[in-house]
């Protein structure tokens, strides 16, 4: 993975100094409240509920182990012995103290890590496949790419002041897992005919308020023309997006009342004055970014050996568990495998300290060293021996991170909800715990098959609930939580925004509610549908009739 | 009066700023001013013949009105009403690499030490600090960063630098 340099060092050392002398004279009164918190946000803090929340930038989800390491030692030094992994790939802590937080950011620096732009109007994490370097599917590793952007993001001088956050997802496979099309930009790495890389280029994507998928307004941009491109699309949005609602001002809101086509041409304008300038990456960067992500010394083996095989027959729980959250790597003999954090207790997407330092120590005999991070907020390994799986399914499963749920209901997406955000209009962790606890029948959730729930606590959609083949979003109605249903969403290649199915429920119901829809589609599913395709085919009605004929 | 930095030192403001309303009778004789574009437009060539007039720019501002300007005016300045919007940001890059504006580029409104790197970096290279605000302790923040990724104004993206100063640096090191 990409490792820092003397400078990369110099700059996010200088950041730690930075903001431990605005959180200094905020603390003494030099700065006001209105002044300090654009600039706290840009540091990755905000004031919660309970105490402050502080956001840790996981640059497309990737970490050593030094770094997962160093993450639990903060996690018990400054906060609870525990940490929520987002969607945004990055890392939250919900009880740091304010006065902490440069310190904290200080040790994050000592491992090549910090908060910088992981909030505010800004733009934020660069996303990407939690697959990304291992993938079958896979025509370019997008991590380089995402190095690169993040750098270009970083500290940008011209785009600190959007008119609201931005976010970047890159993907380089044929299967997006990205949510590309959801994306303020997504870019989509692939080779024209000649077999030169470039981008297929995406905006107007985004979830929260106003849901809507991304139009592509370049089909191939040359890869060295990156920078040049990504400026000419933020200094348009910064120029002429809106500032005067804040519930207008994404991308989306401009291309959209702009129309596609008429952005698309602003974009190539402006593009067009800085094409050849000073941003224009040479192959010489592309290669030296490369170089960081070269592949790890893989054993020479076969898929399926043996031993594997064998393991398999003899034990159902292992079978189970390799089904669900063992993904084919495109080296043979190798896997990837996924750490299920959606036990049922446990709020979606936690992980204890000691859950931390295990994991790290499982990724460094077993997996390189490195650990990634799933916008389904499950931790990833991405390069596993197939013949050392039945032994580190056997030491997951004691620390509670081989839960075989990957890809199924209770492998519930969910945002902290109003148990920790101040945004908040209803609590999502419990009625995320409800629904597991509703499905624990392993064997029947097996039967259900692949069905993505997402859940989010408000408009803002941290937990995707728009892309939610079941969506379910906290409202407000006078004081009092409900929850708000929508089926037929999706991500991927075919992404969809789900469609409501009518009045919102109370917490109590959403059990029942569920299990309707769940009810609905084994009946009228064909074959081996999945729950999104059985959507797709016969429409809402059917489950919408299920629903509330009972329910009200 | 705010205090105007200039250069990376406070130094004497020789211009009085007319705000949004102004017309050519709120004009001064032979006092330097600085004129919200509307009033630019409206009376260039008046506001020409009478010299040391700048004009300033509100967010909404189009910076590509000047571009014929830029070789005769001495100051251009470029208002934050609030220091969040960020529009005038990307003014200032148009300025200074499209239009080659090479006078003194301004920054006022909500202008405070912990935007000045950034602005910097954008070309402006006069900021006029509001009143309240310690303008002599904030040009500290022009060294908040030795460096950066990006092309700005002001220097090339470092990947572009990175190559010379590995070779100047190994050079150095293998020095007899």
């Amino acid at each position: 993975m990409y490792r820092y340099d003397a400078f990369d060092h110099r700059l996010v050392q200088e950041r730690v100094a930075q903001f431990r002398d605005q959180t200094r004279r905020f603390l003494i009164g030099e700065l006001s409240e209105d002044e300090f918190r654009p600039l706290r946000l840009q540091n990755g803090l905000y004031i919660q509920r309970h105490a402050p929340m502080f956001r840790i930038s996981i640059p497309y989800g990737l970490l050593s182990t030094a770094q997962l390491r160093k993450l639990a030692e903060i996690t018990r030094r400054y906060d609870r012995g525990y940490g929520h992994f987002s969607t945004r790939q990055n890392l939250q802590l919900n009880w740091p103290r304010l006065e902490d937080v440069p310190d904290i950011l200080a040790e994050l620096a000592s491992v090549e890590m910090h908060a910088i732009q992981t909030s505010g109007n800004d733009v934020r994490n660069i996303t990407s496949d939690h697959f990304a370097g291992v993938a079958r599917d896979e025509v370019v590793d997008p991590r380089p790419y995402c190095e690169l952007i993040r750098q270009w993001a970083a500290l940008h001088p011209e785009f600190a002041w959007l008119p609201r956050k931005f976010k970047i997802a890159v993907t380089g496979a044929t299967s997006d897992r990205t949510a590309v099309l959801l994306h303020d930009i997504g870019l989509v790495l692939v080779k024209n005919g000649a077999g030169d890389i470039g981008f297929r280029v995406i905006v107007g994507g985004g979830m929260g308020r106003t849901p809507m998928i991304g139009h592509v307004i370049r089909d191939f941009l040359p890869r060295a023309e990156i920078l040049n491109y990504l400026d000419a699309i933020l200094r348009t949005y910064n120029r002429f997006g809106r500032r005067d609602n804040k519930w207008k001002a994404r991308i989306k809101i401009l291309v959209k009342e702009r129309t596609p086509a008429r952005f698309a041409r602003d974009v190539e304008e402006e593009w067009s004055r800085l094409e050849g300038g000073a941003a224009t990456v040479p192959d010489a960067e592309f290669d030296r970014l490369a170089s960081y992500f070269s592949a790890p010394p893989y054993d020479n083996a076969v898929d399926d050996e043996p031993a594997f095989k064998s393991a398999l027959a003899d034990n159902r729980a292992f079978d189970k568990w390799v089904t669900r959250n063992v993904h084919p790597h495109r080296i043979g003999g190798h896997a990837i495998v996924t750490l299920s954090l959606k036990r049922t207790g446990v709020p979606p997407g936690d992980a204890t300290a000691d859950q931390m330092d295990a994991i790290a120590d499982l990724a460094d005999r077993y997996a390189f060293g490195e650990v990634g991070v799933s916008h389904e907020q499950n931790l990833i390994l991405r390069d596993v021996r197939q013949r050392d799986l039945f032994e580190l399914w056997s030491a997951l499963r004691p620390l509670g991170l081989a839960t075989p749920n990957i890809g199924l209901l209770t492998d519930i997406v969910c945002c902290p909800g109003g148990d920790f955000c101040s945004l908040a209009n209803a609590k999502s962790i419990p009625i995320a715990e409800a629904i597991q606890r509703r499905f624990d029948d392993l064997d029947y959730l097996h039967d259900i098959g692949e069905i993505d729930l997402n859940m989010s606590g408000c408009m803002n959609a941290c937990g995707q609930h728009h892309i939610g083949h079941i969506g379910i979003l906290g409202v407000d109605k006078n004081g009092a939580e409900w929850y708000q249903v929508s089926i037929g969403g999706s991500q991927g290649n075919d992404a969809a925004l789900g469609k409501v199915i009518g009045p919102s429920f109370a917490a109590a119901d959403m059990p029942d509610v569920v299990e309707r829809l769940i009810d609905t589609y084994i009946e009228r599913r064909h074959g081996d549908e999945r729950f999104v395709d059985t959507v797709r085919r016969i429409g809402i009605e059917p489950f919408k009739e299920r629903v509330y004929a009972t329910a009200h | 009066m705010p205090r105007l930095i200039r250069n990376r030192a406070l130094a004497e403001d020789r211009y009085t700023l007319l705000r949004d309303a102004a017309t050519l009778a709120d004009v001064p004789d032979g006092v330097p001013i600085i004129v919200p574009l509307a009033l630019w437009s409206e009376r260039r060539v008046a506001l020409i013949a009478r010299g040391e007039t700048g004009v300033w720019l509100a967010p909404a501002d189009d910076p590509g009105t000047l571009a014929a300007d830029v070789a005769r005016l001495a100051v251009i300045a470029i208002d934050f009403p609030q220091f969040t919007d960020g529009r005038g940001y990307s003014h200032a890059r148009l300025l200074r690499e499209r239009f080659g504006y090479a006078g003194e580029l301004r920054a006022i409104g909500d202008v405070g030490r912990d935007q000045l790197y950034y602005l910097a970096q954008c070309g402006f290279d006069a900021f006029a600090i509001p009143d309240g605000r310690d303008a002599a302790a904030a040009i500290a923040a022009f060294a908040d960063f030795s460096d950066g990724y990006q092309a700005t104004f002001s220097r090339t993206p470092w990947f572009r630098r990175r190559q010379v100063a590995t070779a100047v640096a190994n050079a150095c090191v293998s020095c007899p």
